[in-house]
């Protein structure tokens, strides 16, 4: 297989922050490449030095068998490299030929618009996708799953060489996978080159020829995907030797059906609209529930649904014995439920607040009276979480904006713990804080334990888990696959766990 | 706590360098109260007399009042169009009451009907656009646009177009009543300043509005009613647009529901802007929306008082506002 693309040697830094090192990717023509690894891995970063979003510090790119002289996105476009991010740069309010002609429109008469052979043609490209839908109809009143398609469709139709799609799959159901999947395909006969970023491994095995793997800025292994294994693409992400992953041993979720009167709250079967499609958990007094898995296996999904954010399609949810069904986060609150959010900024903090009344914003029916506010009341409470969780502010009327993200973070945490919450949802909690501030937070989340309360803990990082949680759930594809217990439970039990479903799975 | 320490050490010099900058943009509008004021005892012949007050505060109130209760709306990150038609809509009504065989007989009754049913209406029109806003999730530019348009139209349409005088001094006193020698429209936007002050600093309602503007989904994360309080807000702006309406046509003793509020909305956004609103939100400043009124008001009368057009008095304004927004942009860097 002749090459299209190698970059070899790629460097990047940004402000001092290696993003990249000695990164190296290789795509041949025809072929359709995975590249894949966790999040802040430097994929993206790679795609868009590829694409000439970035500049590179280091190192050389030859594409179609010279040196790239691609220095902007545009360049990119001119040699043949489609680019379909997993935001849409589309425009929702034109029509569907517009947008999949932009730039490229047939023009006849020397520079007015050929609209008939510009929608035969957009009916055409469509038609390979098997989507038929009115092509003069705006784009916005398509479901966002069209729309993602429409954008193939556009990269598909610019006659590209190098097709690159991040994530192109997150948005889409099954069926449109299937749809898609076949364009792949038909991509590769006609000899186009499909750069595929993905977090779900299982799509990888049924389109891909080689995978790409990242982490830490470095391409740590280049395999072809016949005879690879998903256990060994999880041992590249997360840095392990595939024995270590195989050899640890593991509970299985169907041997755990014990249940207890004591239980806070009980999930069954539970599916939303949102990638969560059999999700199992339960939770007891005083007991720490961690949910594992990887990037796109339905964990923060999860919490969404518990919490009355995404309405349930399917399940039931038990709170001490007694179903529940909520619409808002109001009434989940009110049952006596926190959420602390894995997006500290755009989720949780209000900015321009001050401290205290971001700390107090989940509790304020509590100490008013008839709709006022009992201004003491607050303050007591707030100096009294300031003290209890050491948070560092000069006054608690300062802006929440500028205190430091592990003290906005013990903030956050404050906020539903002087809810006196029965249950409480940490999502990432630990998440871009400092190492001080981290270990004080799970200090503060166990000094809770004590209380009674059962915490649900959402986290990307292995040992967090471990050293936290009770339990830990692992969760795949939006499905819940497993339990462990503590004592007992290493990193590699449950990275194994993890992997250990992937891994059946395809044996299926 | 280590990095705020450092901070601290290092940021002496700076830090009251961007100290000095920041007390001017703050008190920006303090400011060119002071020069507007200075320039016009300088220049403007009867600057210092009682009337030029009287007829300053009488003018200043109603920008005043829907400058509040605009405030609050911008507050939630919306903006409320509808604010003069609403005006003339409550206008046009109350003579409309009192005026009726009904007030005719019973005159008491009449005047009370002639202030809560106009208010009611007005009210109505907040709840109206409130359900679209926050309900069925218009933006609010074109939710409140509907009302902009028709809610003058309504108003003309109850008075046949005509001018419509009256003597009913009860109902006038509104207009040019005098409370220890003062308007007494004056005293009643003080009044509604020092509610809404509480009423937002001190109530849930308040917050609520702080937190929905500052991060809708934080808000809606920890618990808040978005759709009641953002219902709740527009119900209190247009109210308020109402009782700038009945001043309006107490002062003149006529209701003209064509000119009743005519551009209200733009002297309620720019006094609010001034004020040190924020159009993203997340913002209440009550006492500034008063200030950005007067500050409106004075601008406008400086230029009549000493012989500008009209149409160059707008130029000004339109000035003004680039002035007051360019402030907030440096102010929130």
């Amino acid at each position: 297989m002749t090459a299209l693309l190698e970059m070899e040697g790629i460097n990047k830094a940004f402000s001092g922050v290696n993003a990249l090192v000695e990164a190296h990717l290789n795509v041949g023509k025809g072929e359709v490449h995975a590249l894949i690894g966790q999040n802040g891995a430097g994929k993206t970063t790679l795609i868009k030095i590829l694409t000439g979003v970035y500049r590179r510090d280091g190192g050389s790119i030859v594409y179609d068998g010279a040196p790239s002289r691609i220095s902007s996105p545009n360049d990119a476009q001119r040699a043949g490299i489609a680019t379909i991010y997993q935001e849409l740069n589309l425009i929702p309010l034109r029509s569907v030929t517009e947008n999949v002609t932009m730039g490229f429109e047939p023009v006849r008469w020397g520079s007015f618009i050929n609209w008939r052979e510009a929608h035969r043609k957009t009916r055409e490209v469509l038609g390979r996708f098997g989507i038929e839908i009115d092509v003069k109809t705006p784009l916005n009143s398509h479901s966002t799953a069209i729309q993602q398609l429409v954008a193939i469709a556009r990269a598909v139709s610019m006659k590209s060489r190098l097709v690159i799609m991040d994530e192109p799959t997150s948005s889409l159901d099954d069926r449109e996978v299937d749809i898609l999947f076949n364009v792949i395909a038909g991509l590769r006969d006609d000899g186009v080159s499909v750069l595929y970023v993905s977090h779900y491994l299982d799509e990888l095995f049924r389109i891909c020829d080689r995978v790409s793997v990242m982490r830490d800025g470095h391409t740590v292994n280049c395999r072809s995907i016949d005879g690879t294994t998903k256990v060994e693409l999880i041992a590249d992400m997360l840095g392990r030797d595939v024995e270590e992953v195989e050899s640890a041993g593991m509970t299985d979720f169907s041997q755990t059906g014990t249940r207890s009167s004591e239980h806070l709250m009980e999930v069954e079967g539970v599916a939303t609209a949102n990638r969560l499609r059999q999700f199992n958990v339960d939770v007891r007094c005083g007991e720490i529930v961690g949910l594992g898995g990887l990037l796109g296996s339905g964990r923060t999904e999860a919490a969404r649904a518990l919490f009355g954010v995404d309405p349930l399609v399917k399940g039931k949810i038990r709170m001490k014995g007694r179903e529940v069904s909520w619409s808002s986060p109001r009434h989940a609150i009110a049952a006596g439920v926190g959420y602390l959010t894995e997006d500290r900024k755009s989720e949780g903090i209000i900015p321009d607040l001050s401290l205290r009344e971001n700390l107090s914003l989940a509790v304020m029916s509590r100490f008013s009276q008839r709709g006022r506010i009992r201004a003491d009341a607050e303050r007591q409470l707030v100096g009294r979480f300031i003290t209890a969780l050491d948070i560092k502010a000069s006054t608690m009327d300062q802006p929440i904006r500028e205190l430091s993200g592990g003290n906005q973070q013990k903030v956050l945490l404050a906020r539903w713990l002087a809810l006196e919450p029965e249950l409480l949802i940490l999502d990432e909690p630990t998440r871009g804080v400092d190492v001080g501030a981290k270990l004080e937070i799970q200090r503060i989340i166990r000094n809770y334990m004590n209380k009674g309360i059962g915490v649900i803990l959402i986290s990307s990082e292995f040992e967090e888990l471990v050293e936290g949680a009770d339990r830990i759930f692992t969760l795949q594809e939006g499905r819940t696959t497993g339990v462990l217990r503590n004592p007992g439970v290493t990193e590699d039990a449950l990275i194994s766990a993890i992997a250990h479903f992937s891994n059946r799975e395809k044996v299926q | 706590m280590i990095r705020n320490g450092d901070a601290n050490a290092a940021g002496t010099h700076p830090r009251q360098l961007v100290l000095r900058r920041q007390t001017f943009f703050r008190h920006g509008g303090v400011i060119a109260l002071m020069v507007l004021l200075a320039f016009n005892v300088a220049v403007t012949p009867n600057f210092l007399q009682l009337q030029t007050l009287f007829v300053n505060i009488s003018q200043v109130s109603t920008i005043a009042i829907v400058a509040i209760g605009m405030t609050l709306v911008i507050a939630t990150a919306g903006i409320d169009l509808s604010v003069g038609a609403v005006m003339a809509l409550s206008g046009a009504l109350a003579p409309l009451i009192f005026g009726s065989a009904f007030g005719q007989a019973y005159p008491v009754a009449g005047l009370i009907l002639a202030f809560a049913l106009p208010l009611l209406a007005a009210a109505g029109c907040g709840l109206f656009n409130g359900i679209i806003i926050g309900g069925l999730g218009l933006q609010p530019i074109i939710a409140t646009l509907i009302l902009f348009i028709s809610g003058r139209g309504i108003a003309q349409v109850l008075t046949n177009g005509n001018l419509q005088t009256f003597s009913n001094p009860a109902f006038s006193y509104l207009g040019t009543g005098k409370i220890l020698g003062l308007p007494f429209q004056g005293w009643l936007a003080l009044l509604i300043a020092g509610v809404v002050y509480w009423f937002v600093n001190r109530t849930l309602f308040g917050r609520c509005i702080l937190a929905i503007g500052g991060n809708e989904r934080a808000a809606m994360l920890a618990g808040v009613r978005i759709r009641l309080v953002k219902v709740g807000v527009y119900v209190i702006c247009a109210t308020l647009s109402g009782i700038a309406g009945l001043i309006v046509v107490a002062i003149n003793s006529a209701s003209d529901a064509a000119r009743n509020g005519n551009l209200m909305e733009l002297d309620a956004i720019a006094a609010a802007v001034v004020g040190g609103a924020l159009l993203q939100g997340g913002r209440a400043p009550i006492i500034g929306a008063v200030l950005g009124a007067v500050i409106i008001q004075l601008v406008k009368y400086t230029l009549l008082a000493n012989g500008v057009e009209d149409e160059v008095a707008l130029i000004a304004k339109a000035a003004i506002i680039v002035l007051a927004v360019y402030v907030q942009q440096a102010r929130k860097e």
